[in-house]
């Protein structure tokens, strides 16, 4: 463990710019990655019922045409 | 003088009344003879004199003020909607957009010959019943005022996106003559403006008996129904089955009908619904997992001052005698 730890802290925390650059690029991460999931799930939860899972029965017929 | 002799005359009455023929009041205090025997029964009258007429005051105080007061009666108040399982109404669910389209419809072809919907553009529509195409092509069926040209003149032209729906009516005082004095209410947002929400409009567009119930006093030019307050509605019953015909294939009965025009008011009074409910879930699993972190940092740091102990060694004890 410490001989892992040792690398990475060296890598990541031990300057101070490094470390802000690490804290930002993995908050972006995350955000990026919980919204994702979180989204997936939202999907799951209204399958059928949104906007995005209707439209292709809408969207190439054009003006006034049904199905 | 007079003070000590009223006080004695009062302890004498006092003796006299006890039935003891005791001469002094410590002997009457002290003493547990059979002089004492009615006292207690006495005292059980009289506090039971009391706790009467404390019950029979507060009767009396809830029998003036205490009943809840009703400035108009039931019939005046309406009939308290059903209360129906609405999906869109849970947390975790967005709008049935495909019900939204329906309701759409029918507030186009029902609606909308009386009730304005003012608040609502086209661009609205797009993305969540109609795509783009569709909602143009309805915007240009319109005619809007453009901007004064260059006479200063105000010309007609078709609609676009980002025109709000047309109203039926050119202003309240032309709808209301219109409608034999009734004003017929904006529906941008009247699921927010009515008690009862989704279950009201639904219970009171599917509410209409087919004749009002004996003794029901209706006005001549209102209709009867149990869930309007007063009984007496302008509108009258406009969901018939198959009124409309749906492009998706839906039978179009009454309440169909009903169900799908006010999920679409819904969203009218709350476009935002879906977009809050998940943002919503996504804030409470943050602050969940935030408040669970700030728990164990909790416990982490207190760790050393919950399991020390406090040892108290006493010095040895010297004997000086």
């Amino acid at each position: 463990m410490s001989s892992l730890a040792r690398p990475l802290y060296n890598t990541f925390v031990k300057r101070n710019f490094t470390f802000l650059g690490v804290i930002f690029a993995s908050a972006f991460a995350f955000e990026i990655a919980f919204d994702i999931t979180t989204d997936r799930i939202w999907d799951n939860i209204n399958k059928g019922r949104q906007w995005k899972d209707i439209r292709s029965r809408y969207v190439q017929s054009g003006d006034g045409d049904e199905e | 003088m007079l003070a000590r002799s009223c006080l004695r005359s009062t302890r004498a009455v006092g003796a006299v009344r006890n039935g003891a023929v005791n001469t002094t009041k410590r002997a009457a205090s002290s003493s547990t003879s059979s002089a004492d025997a009615a006292t207690p029964f006495r005292l059980n009258m009289a506090g039971s004199a009391a706790t009467a007429v404390a019950i029979g005051s507060i009767a009396w105080y809830y029998h003036l003020y205490g009943h809840e007061l009703h400035a108009m009666t039931p019939a005046e108040e309406g009939l308290h909607p059903t209360q129906y399982p609405w999906v869109h109404t849970q947390w975790t669910k967005t709008f049935d957009h495909q019900a939204l389209r329906r309701g759409f419809q029918v507030y186009r072809e029902v609606c909308s010959s009386c009730h304005s919907l003012s608040r609502i553009p086209y661009r609205a529509l797009v993305g969540v019943t109609h795509t783009v195409d569709e909602a143009k092509a309805m915007a240009e069926e319109n005619e809007y005022d453009t901007e004064p040209n260059d006479q200063g003149e105000i010309e007609k032209r078709p609609g676009k996106l980002s025109d709000y729906l047309p109203s039926p009516y050119k202003n309240d005082e032309a709808a209301r003559a219109a409608n034999n004095g009734a004003l017929p209410p904006d529906l941008s947002l009247i699921v927010k403006a009515r008690h009862g929400g989704c279950n009201y409009i639904f219970n009171l567009l599917t509410g209409y008996p087919d004749e009002p119930p004996a003794g029901a006093h209706v006005q001549e030019g209102l209709n009867f129904n149990p869930y309007f307050p007063g009984t007496g509605i302008a509108m009258a019953r406009v969901l018939f089955n198959e009124l409309v015909e749906y492009e998706d294939g839906t039978p179009a009965s009454t309440s169909q009908m009903a169900k799908d025009v006010v999920e679409f008011l819904n969203w009218a009074a709350e476009p935002e619904m879906d977009q809050r409910k998940k943002m919503g879930l996504k804030t409470l699993a943050i602050t969940s997992a935030l408040f669970a972190l700030s728990v164990w940092v909790k416990r982490y740091k207190w760790t050393p001052i919950k399991t020390r102990k406090i040892l108290y060694n006493p010095p040895p004890v010297t004997r000086h005698h």
